[in-house]
């Protein structure tokens, strides 16, 4: 076989493959493509199934690749959708190549979890308390400041060994952004972020990193997601909130938490409700959000992805639960209803049907 | 026998002529194809890395902080952990692997050195990120109970033991790097052993050599070879990013004692790339990587040199 000829085999070969690939299904099924926070991938797997169960037409791609590269994604448009537990900041907002709007979606939690033996009740910590045991000032579990969260138990003389995430993480955010609230010595001196520096402690890789070494460490502390703490049967810290209360996380002090915040949230819906007013709010609570333009370029995709949302926040709340995640408050569905309301197509709403 | 046809001779010369000159162009274009990545490679990661060269210069190599809330890069931690991970395991793994693999060609009974040699490449084959997890979970809290503890009380009084033996940090890091590299190196100096003729053992036993004596000999033989094979390991262990990153302690510091948590290159590069907001933090985890080629690219030239004047040495002892 000559050369030339192989060439052009392998040109009309690329050709067609391409030309396979970028063409649009008219009237086909309709595929979507949506990546970002992976704190909310198990439900987001849940609703993309059942959605598509319901609409057979529909395929909805999610992978969990972080909130930030779900962010940078939705920013050069090579999805549909982002999902993210932090909000964008006004630099990203206004970078973006359209307007983007945040539509909050299910709640999360961030807890802290810790290996100690010997204690069956549940320990107690105060908001400095928690922020001094990170910065380092903490260093061992009968130190005076546990011991008046906590009377009467009967806390070991041993060093405390906290962990941390060490990949860059949403987790880390929420949590960060709730010390920087408390305590202005952690505001001044790490700050908060996706990665910040910390001062002590050992890094893990993940929710599953930070699980594992907490597990395998005697005398550890530190913060995961909810669901990694209760689905690895670890015990959970109560922690004081804005009034006063030791508050278990669940999924009712969670809603509380966004529920008792609604009146402050402003117009965009970016609000941060870590360290929030109310009885039993629990302190280290944040919003998952959709983020995705607020003018879509195709109608069909447009369409469905508001239906998926709607969905997703009505009827889809009642998966939330089971995996651990906290539902939206009432008054929140309706905020967010009216957002999701404004997307539009060629300035079309499309949301009628 | 007929002479062969002046014209088809001529023409089959010429077809072997042009088969040559296409098949020489294909091998060369498979070299030049290397040489063409690793360039497409160094250029791209130096144009990514450009604004945090320019914003931090040499700063960037001796700061030892990293903070990215604050905007502060400093990559010296991260070069230390590397470069010390790195040769704890292959100060580890060398000699291990080439006992498993005297054993396995010079003392082994077939039917022992097969399934073995098959364990060996096994063990080369599972991904990292189970050897990670199995470090956590495994590894972590047998050497925390029953190895940290023996060794800090014998050499607790060097700098190398000090801290809280927590299973976690730059010893673990290294070993599990050992582990991991072991069956490169054992796989390829097997191969080597393999290939040194047994006319030369045979030899030896006939000039009275005693077995160790005449592996020995095997072994100066292939000395070159398993200079090749350490490093071979030894890059895998610069670059190895996973299982270290779950094990290491992922703390930007500079520790001399073993037992405290540090951080490598690829690790923070694989932690913090997919989060990582802003230009200058973006550019300065491109810059890590650019770092991380130069790394690999000194200590195995270093390695290499070592080797040189060591193969040098014994050559003429010899």
């Amino acid at each position: 076989m000559s050369f030339n000829k192989l060439l052009s085999l392998i040109f009309l070969g690329a050709l067609l493959s391409t030309s396979c690939f970028s063409g649009r299904q008219g009237s086909g099924a309709i595929k979507i493509q949506g990546a970002g926070s992976s704190l909310i991938n198990p439900l987001m797997q849940k609703w993309v199934s059942e959605y598509g169960n319901m609409n057979s037409n529909v395929r909805i791609d999610y992978q969990s690749i972080g909130s930030g590269g779900g962010i940078k994604q939705v920013k050069e448009r090579t999805i549909q959708f982002g999902a993210s537990d932090l909000v964008m900041s006004d630099a990203d907002l206004k970078s973006a190549p359209g307007e983007i709007i945040h539509v909050p979606v299910i709640l999360g939690a961030v807890v802290l979890t810790y290996n100690l033996e010997g204690i069956d009740q549940p320990l107690r910590f105060s908001p400095l308390v928690i922020s001094d045991i990170f910065l380092g000032k903490i260093t061992t579990w009968d130190d005076e400041r546990i011991k008046a969260d906590n009377p009467g138990v009967p806390l070991p003389s041993v060093p405390l060994t906290v962990v941390h995430r060490s990949d860059g993480s949403g987790t880390s955010a929420i949590f960060t952004n709730y010390l920087s609230k408390v305590s202005p010595e952690w505001k001044e001196k790490v700050g908060e972020g996706t990665s910040p520096s910390w001062p002590v402690g050992l890094g893990g890789k993940g929710n599953e990193g930070v699980t594992g070494q907490v597990k395998q460490t005697p005398n550890t502390i530190g913060y995961v997601e909810l669901a990694y703490a209760v689905k690895n049967k670890m015990p959970v810290g109560l922690i004081k909130n804005k009034a006063g209360n030791y508050v278990v996380p669940n999924f009712e002090t969670v809603t509380n938490a966004a529920a008792e915040t609604i009146d402050e949230t402003p117009d965009d819906l970016r609000a941060s409700i870590t360290d929030a007013a109310g009885q039993s709010a629990y302190p280290i609570s944040s919003y998952v959000y959709v983020i995705l333009y607020k003018e879509q370029t195709d109608e069909r995709i447009g369409r469905t992805l508001v239906d998926f949302m709607k969905w997703g926040i009505n009827d889809g709340q009642r998966f939330a639960q089971p995996l651990y995640y906290s539902p939206l408050p009432a008054g929140m569905v309706k905020r967010a209803s009216a957002k999701i309301a404004l997307i539009t197509f060629n300035g079309q709403s499309l949301s009628a049907n | 026998m007929s002479q062969p046809d002046n014209k088809t001779e001529e023409a089959r010369s010429k077809g072997v002529l042009t088969a040559d000159t296409i098949y020489r162009a294909l091998l060369l274009g498979c070299a030049s194809l290397i040489i063409v990545i690793v360039l497409a490679m160094l250029v791209v990661i130096g144009q990514g890395s450009l604004l945090s060269i320019r914003e931090f210069g040499f700063h960037f190599l001796i700061g030892s902080v990293w903070d990215p809330v604050k905007g502060e890069f400093g990559a010296l931690p991260f070069i230390y952990g590397t470069v010390v991970s790195s040769v704890i395991a292959v100060l580890i793994a060398t000699p291990l692997s080439i006992g498993v693999a005297v054993f396995l060609v010079e003392q082994a009974p077939r039917s022992l050195a097969r399934p073995i040699g098959f364990l060996v490449e096994l063990l080369a084959a599972i991904p990292s990120v189970v050897y990670g997890l199995w470090a956590i979970f495994v590894l972590a809290p047998l050497l925390r109970v029953y190895v940290q503890p023996p060794l800090q009380a014998a050499l607790g009084w060097t700098p190398f033991f000090k801290g809280t033996a927590t299973g976690i940090g730059m010893f673990t890091g290294g070993l599990i790097l050992a582990i991991m590299i072991t069956p490169i190196i054992t796989a390829v100096v097997r191969d080597i052993l393999e290939a040194v003729p047994v006319t030369q053992r045979e030899a030896a036993l006939a000039l009275g050599a005693t077995k160790w004596e005449t592996t020995k000999i095997v072994l100066a033989n292939a000395s070159s070879g398993i200079a090749g094979a350490v490093i071979l390991g030894l890059g895998r262990a610069i670059g190895e990013t996973m299982a270290v990153t779950m094990i290491i302690g992922n703390r930007p510091q500079i520790s001399v004692s073993l037992f405290e948590p540090g951080y490598t290159i690829a690790s923070v590069i694989a932690n913090e790339f997919t989060e990582a907001t802003g230009d200058l933090y973006l550019s300065a985890l491109v810059e890590m990587g650019l770092i991380l080629f130069v790394v690999t690219f000194v200590v195995t030239a270093v390695a290499k040199l070592l080797i040189l004047s060591v193969g040098r040495k014994t050559r003429r002892t010899a």
